[in-house]
């Protein structure tokens, strides 16, 4: 696929062919992003080499910066993001591990920084092929410290370029780390994609006003800003930090996100998400075949995770009272990490089982359709 | 004939007694106090009025304690 | 002093530098260098638009000190920092403020790709052969022979290797326009740091390239003298390995 320059002009609603990694490109200069720092690492290249070839510091004046490690990119992100403007960076998991300190630096000084992650089968340098083994990594924080960053897990190419407009607002509003995990598969594939409008890149009125706690150079009308997550008495950390858990407690309450599919009669419920909640609902279309009544749990936000939501669904009553569903299979392409927010979410309500391959393979909906079938004898014995 | 005469000021509560202003007066007008400010540092004095204004004692303070005035005088 | 007015001041703290007592020991080189700092952003009416990346190390608070906008780097990371900032922000004076160990050691790849990408921005490095904040450790640029707490018995290069000279290096870099290395022990001395200083941030306004300014520095109480010895043994010692002046100007 040839991506010219001209590419820029392409107005609302503009259909394109595009890979899941072109697609944030794009979206990116479309949503009025400042900047963009990345070091290349497969399977997600193409996110720096399509802004290369779209040249957005001669239209929209976004700057892309090839940095000298993932490290550098991610502390280019801080800068960019302590100052006002709207930067992200994308990697793949090992370059990601790397980035950890960074994004514990963000997370601790409240920046609004965004990260993509193209994950990659680990751990180690692993594999170039697609994983979802990065899930604990992103959810869990990551790096040193008491933090969260929202996560957003697209499975289509449209969501790739729809998700990057909707974590920037995210990150801004609640002044936290934004992140997108996706995989090789969605980075790699390519499908058609609605663009999103142009929007204009803020001013430097509007980054004031929006922005009041960033470096922007002080004026004599305020005192100066100091961005640092450093603090020397304890008593005054402590206090940081549980404003900050406050603030992840708001985002828990307000931003879960989560879709399900045929979840209205399911007796089975399979909770994957990105390209494992696409296999899934093969799978589950093949079960439904078979009389088997299955359904698809796909959170959308792996943090704040839909718990609440989870627990809605999987404790949902008969009319003669009895629980609809009988067990959640937990399907990801990892040695079993989102399970245990599964069972965060239902405790010991169900019974849980995983399906995963590890190491870079994708499994077919077959699999998954076997491992529930599997998981369904297992119960019935 | 004009004369020039300069004075200092000192910061004496910033002052941290590093004496680094003693060593770079060059008509020696400067030493530490035998009294300690509330850090506990001796602190810069001007014990003469040999002071020419040259300023290499405010310059040289790390901590920006050191105010130079320097003054023509007419006869 | 009484026949003295405001209009007889000839020399004082500049403005911008607030009245935070400074956390560094008595003598400290820094105190000087931050002041210099502050007096060439007040001479170049850059208080509103410039933004200083502190280090992690003895100058981790130096954003108390100054009233400008700063922004706290990760241990060694503040060219990069400086470097989003810089692309994003282009009239503003972007600088770093960094040590030995920030800089020439933990942040040496950030420090050499910053300043070969010609980055518009200016690093003022500070010298002083030792890990300060962490109680007198060897630093990349410690010197042969010279005794820290984790080369007691003196810096050995079969075992150490050899103190890095990084100035060196960043004069061989296509991007730097301008490079120094000076130091502040005497009011001669500080008043070309200052130049050296101004020619910089100049440089960075003008797009010209990076710049990076090497302050060869003291540290007392790391070097367990008194700030006066520590002067006359930076002069005796360090100066010969690391020699003063411009290494390149391209300004």
């Amino acid at each position: 696929m040839k991506i010219m320059a001209n590419d820029m002009k392409h107005t609302e609603g503009e259909v394109m062919l595009l890979k899941g990694n072109e697609a944030i490109a794009h979206a990116a200069i479309r949503c009025g992003v400042d900047g963009f720092f990345g070091y290349p690492i497969t399977p997600q290249s193409e996110i720096i080499e399509t802004l290369a070839m779209l040249k957005p510091w001669e239209t929209t004046g976004m700057a892309v910066v090839q940095a000298e490690s993932e490290t550098a990119s991610i502390n280019m992100v801080y800068g960019a993001a302590g100052a006002g403007k709207r930067a992200f960076t994308s990697s793949s998991s090992p370059g990601i591990a790397l980035m950890q300190e960074g994004i514990s630096y963000m997370a601790g000084c409240e920046i609004p920084g965004v990260v993509i992650d193209v994950s990659r089968g680990g751990p180690g340098l692993g594999t170039i092929q697609p994983s979802q083994a990065d899930y604990t990594q992103m959810t869990r924080g990551g790096g040193n410290g008491d933090y969260r960053c929202i996560v957003l897990a697209p499975s289509t190419v449209q969501e790739m370029a729809d998700f990057v407009p909707l974590i920037f607002d995210l990150a801004f509003k609640y002044r936290c780390v934004g992140m997108i995990l996706c995989d090789g598969v969605i980075g790699q594939m390519m499908e058609k994609c609605v663009l999103p409008p142009y929007q204009p890149r803020w001013t430097e009125e509007e980054i004031r006003e929006r922005c009041p706690w960033a470096t922007t150079g002080r004026t004599k009308e305020r005192q100066p800003n100091i961005i640092t997550s450093l603090e020397q008495t304890p008593e005054v950390m402590e206090e940081r930090n549980l404003r900050m858990q406050e603030k992840y407690r708001t985002i828990q309450e307000n931003e879960t996100r989560c879709e399900t599919y045929m979840t209205d009669d399911a007796e089975y419920i399979i909770a994957a998400f990105g390209i494992s909640a696409r296999l899934a609902v093969t799978a589950i279309d093949e079960l439904r075949k078979e009389g088997i009544k299955a359904g698809l749990f796909r959170p959308i936000t792996l943090w704040p995770y839909p718990y609440k939501e989870l627990e809605a669904l999987c404790t949902k009553k008969t009319p003669n009272g009895e629980n609809m569903v009988k067990g959640v299979l937990c399907a990801e392409i990892n040695g079993g990490q989102m399970i245990e927010d599964v069972r965060l979410a239902i405790h010991d309500a169900l019974p849980i089982k995983h399906f995963g391959r590890m190491g870079g393979v994708v499994p077919e909906p077959d699999e998954i359709a076997e491992a529930l079938k599997n998981f369904i004898g297992g119960l019935n014995r | 004939m004009s004369k020039i005469i300069g004075a200092i000021e000192v910061n004496k509560d910033r002052c941290k007694g590093c004496a680094l202003c003693a060593a770079a007066c060059p008509k020696g007008v400067i030493a530490m106090s035998k009294k300690v400010n509330a850090c506990g540092y001796p602190y810069a004095e001007a014990i003469n009025d040999s002071c020419i204004g040259c300023a290499s004692c405010g310059i040289v303070c790390p901590d920006g304690c050191i105010t130079v005035y320097k003054k023509k005088l007419e006869d | 002093m009484k026949e003295m007015t405001s209009e007889n001041i000839v020399y004082q703290r500049p403005s911008l530098m607030n009245d935070t007592p400074m956390h560094y020991c008595p003598g400290c080189s820094h105190g000087v260098v931050h002041k210099l700092v502050a007096e060439v952003i007040e001479e170049m009416h850059m208080e509103e638009k410039a933004i200083g990346v502190c280090p992690v190390g003895c100058a981790v608070f130096a954003y108390k000190y100054l009233d400008i906008d700063w922004q706290e780097a990760a241990h060694g990371r503040a060219p990069a920092v400086a470097t989003g900032i810089k692309r994003l922000w282009n009239d503003r004076l972007v600088f770093t403020y960094q040590g030995d160990g920030d800089l020439a050691c933990i942040g040496t790849a950030e420090t050499i790709h910053a300043l070969n990408r010609g980055e518009n921005i200016t690093i003022i490095f500070i010298n002083n052969a030792i890990y300060g904040m962490t109680g007198g450790q060897m630093a990349p640029t410690t010197l042969i022979g010279q005794k820290t707490s984790t080369c007691p018995y003196g810096r050995d290069p079969e075992m150490h290797g050899y103190p890095l000279r990084i100035t060196e290096i960043a004069a061989t870099l296509e991007g730097t326009c301008y490079v120094s290395r000076q130091s502040v022990e005497s009011a001669p001395a500080i008043r070309k740091a200052k130049a050296a200083i101004r020619k910089a941030f100049e440089a960075s306004m003008a797009g010209k390239g990076s710049s990076l300014v090497e302050i060869v520095s003291t540290c007392n109480s790391g070097w367990k003298m008194s700030p006066v010895k520590a002067n006359e043994w930076m002069v005796e010692n360090m100066f010969p390995y690391y020699p003063k002046g411009d290494l390149k100007d391209r300004t």
